[in-house]
């Protein structure tokens, strides 16, 4: 009954008792990325002007809209819907590859940059440990820029069918064909796709992070380079090329792997509307090349986490 | 409370040994001063402290082992330890946002009325600041963080004179109490003089000096001698010899030899405490290359 009667009002008048322990937790990370962003303002900046550059091409073909909508009605519906999604397709990949290349860049400098500016010093002086640490630089690529490249391009495709519909009542074509290719279905896609992709390219984000953290300098040359002199010294040594298939395997072998390029009747499927019924997430998850690269980006990460103990500035 | 306990402290790089077997232990409330030339050890010891070095030998930093336990230990354990390492790209209120954001024992409040007291801004990037305002800043990042242990490694290094009696100024006013306590490096050891409550001397890896600083007081004696009395004087063996504008200065250990006595040294000149830099010279500069032997009455009865 006593220690009833003084656990009960404790607990709701003092919820500090548990928070420190939850905080303690995840307010150095929250922190720790926050302060990713303040210093690597490339990561929403290049993807934003990536939109803007294509929204400024965008606009100024909008006054062919109206004559290129007129030739589409003499195409048949399958081949319409391509054409229609075209734009929007290629505004998401613009801004997907800008932040693939964002991604590379802001590894290969991660752990490497704190050292050449001493400041690693200061980090290491407040209690937020190495494993916070690399993993607050680790969630740029894998979470937070997929995450700002969906927030991007889904206005931005939505803007696009707006100024479309504008453009085509004002000409008196029709307001319908922008809003062909199916808005919800293209946005799961492309969900499914970011995520499909940041899990393939996984451990070539976590391999340039280790080298960031253990080259003392030329961090580009030192991943590059060693990749592909293996994949050289295999060709002239062998004559094949399994290591050279596996490095281009990495870089694009995801759409191969996590959707069915040709439909039931075995016509290969436009990259530019892939529909909801091509995915193929049971395959990718049980393809091998996706665990293995996982299984290598994981040991990438924790020999990062062990070898920043042991950092110090250049 | 015991804060910093070493025993058998070493640590090399390839073949150059910092430290050699270093035992050392720091009492809370202390302020010791770790005084060595370049290449002594200083720094090295301090980032075993700090747990951003590895090390053989036993250490002990408020209960943790520093290597492993380096985040825990940083709740507790402050450190400056170079000006130049304050992220150059940060603005100053990101960095008061990122501290409280990540450092539990943070006082923004106390962080933002000592920055109200400088010229610092807190829109400003750490790179438009003067080198004397990064260390302001630092300093009141510090300060602001309820810690036990302040380590400072050349924290007014490359500072003007007024930045840095304001640096130990606010440090001994606004920052030290008793339960505090703080291991400071540096070269300006005049600055330090007043301010150490413990002394110690490092060099080649070893300490050769390990004393408090009352202890300093009544051990070591300078004498400026008389020009008539130079030669009774040196039959007293002082542990150094430095001529100034034609007089004799000589430094007397009483440990070294007990036989002293203040009122004897009076009747041949001047006598005074020596300052720790003409202590220092004395201790380290007269052996040059070699291993510290030559003063076997310094070195030897200093080290302990």
């Amino acid at each position: 009954m006593n220690t009833q009667s003084n656990a009960v009002p404790e607990s709701p008048l003092d919820p500090q008792g548990f928070a420190p322990a939850a905080l303690s937790a995840t307010r150095p990370m929250y922190w720790s990325v926050r302060r990713e962003l303040w210093e690597n303002r490339s990561i929403y900046i290049a993807p934003l002007v990536a939109a803007a550059v294509y929204m400024f091409g965008f606009l100024i073909s909008l006054i062919w809209l109206p004559r290129s909508m007129r030739a589409l009605a003499a195409l048949d519906p399958a081949h319409q819907r391509i054409e229609l999604a075209m734009p929007y397709a290629h505004a998401g990949m613009l801004i997907t590859v800008t932040a693939f290349i964002v991604g590379i860049f802001y590894c290969l400098d991660a752990l490497h940059g704190e050292r050449r500016d001493r400041s690693i010093l200061f980090w290491k002086s407040l209690p937020v440990s190495d494993l916070t640490t690399v993993l607050s630089k680790a969630s740029i690529p894998l979470v937070v820029l997929p995450l700002l490249v969906f927030a991007i391009t889904v206005p931005l495709q939505l803007l696009m069918r707006l100024l479309s519909t504008v453009v085509l009542l004002m000409s008196g074509v029709g307001t319908a064909t922008p809003w062909g290719p199916p808005l919800f279905e293209m946005q799961l896609v492309s969900l499914y796709g970011l995520t499909v992709l940041v899990l393939w390219h996984a451990p070539i984000y976590m391999w340039l992070l280790l080298v960031s953290g253990w080259a003392r300098r030329a961090t580009f040359l030192w991943a590059v380079l060693p990749p592909l002199a293996i994949a050289a010294v295999e060709y002239i040594a062998f004559h094949t090329s399994y290591i050279g298939s596996l490095l281009q395997d990495r870089l694009f072998g995801f759409a191969a792997a996590a959707f069915d390029l040709k439909d039931k009747a075995g016509v290969p499927v436009d990259g530019h509307f892939i529909p909801l019924t091509q995915l193929a997430p049971g395959r990718f998850l049980s393809s091998p090349s996706l665990w293995l690269g996982l299984v290598f980006a994981a040991l990438c990460l924790a020999a990062a986490v062990r070898l920043r103990r042991y950092r110090e500035p250049l | 409370m015991t804060v910093v306990e070493a025993r058998g402290l070493r640590k090399a790089f390839g073949t150059t040994i910092a430290l050699d077997g270093v035992n050392l232990r720091v009492d809370e409330g202390r302020i010791l001063g770790l005084i060595g030339p370049n290449g002594a050890g200083k720094s090295t010891a301090l980032n075993a402290i700090l747990g951003l070095t590895l090390y053989q030998g036993e250490l002990r930093v408020l209960g943790r082992d520093p290597w492993t336990e380096r985040d825990q230990l940083m709740r507790d354990v402050c450190f400056i330890s170079d000006v130049a390492v304050l992220p150059r790209w940060m603005r100053v209120s990101q960095a008061l946002d990122y501290v409280a954001g990540v450092h539990p024992r943070f006082d923004r409040a106390k962080a933002e009325g000592f920055l109200a007291k400088t010229d610092i801004r807190p829109a400003s990037k750490i790179r438009e600041l003067s080198k004397g305002m990064v260390t302001q800043l630092h300093l009141a990042l510090v300060m602001a963080i309820d810690a036990k242990l302040l380590v400072l490694d050349e924290p007014t290094l490359g500072l003007d004179l007024l930045y840095r009696k304001q640096f130990y100024d606010s440090l001994l006013n606004d920052y030290f109490d008793r339960s505090r306590t703080i291991i400071v490096t540096t070269h300006q050891v005049e600055d330090v003089q007043h301010v150490l409550t413990d002394l110690m001397f490092i060099n080649r890896g070893r300490i050769v000096l390990d004393c408090s600083m009352e202890e300093f007081e009544s051990r070591y004696l300078e004498v400026t001698v008389h020009p008539e009395h130079v030669a009774a004087a040196r039959a007293l063996r002082p542990i150094h010899e430095r001529q100034t504008l034609g007089r004799s200065i000589l430094l007397f250990d009483h440990v070294a030899n007990q036989k002293l006595d203040r009122q004897q040294l009076a009747g041949l000149g001047d006598v005074r405490t020596p300052s720790i830099a003409d202590l220092f010279v004395a201790m380290l500069a007269s052996t040059p290359g070699s291993s510290p032997g030559n003063h076997a009455g310094a070195t030897q009865g200093a080290a302990r």
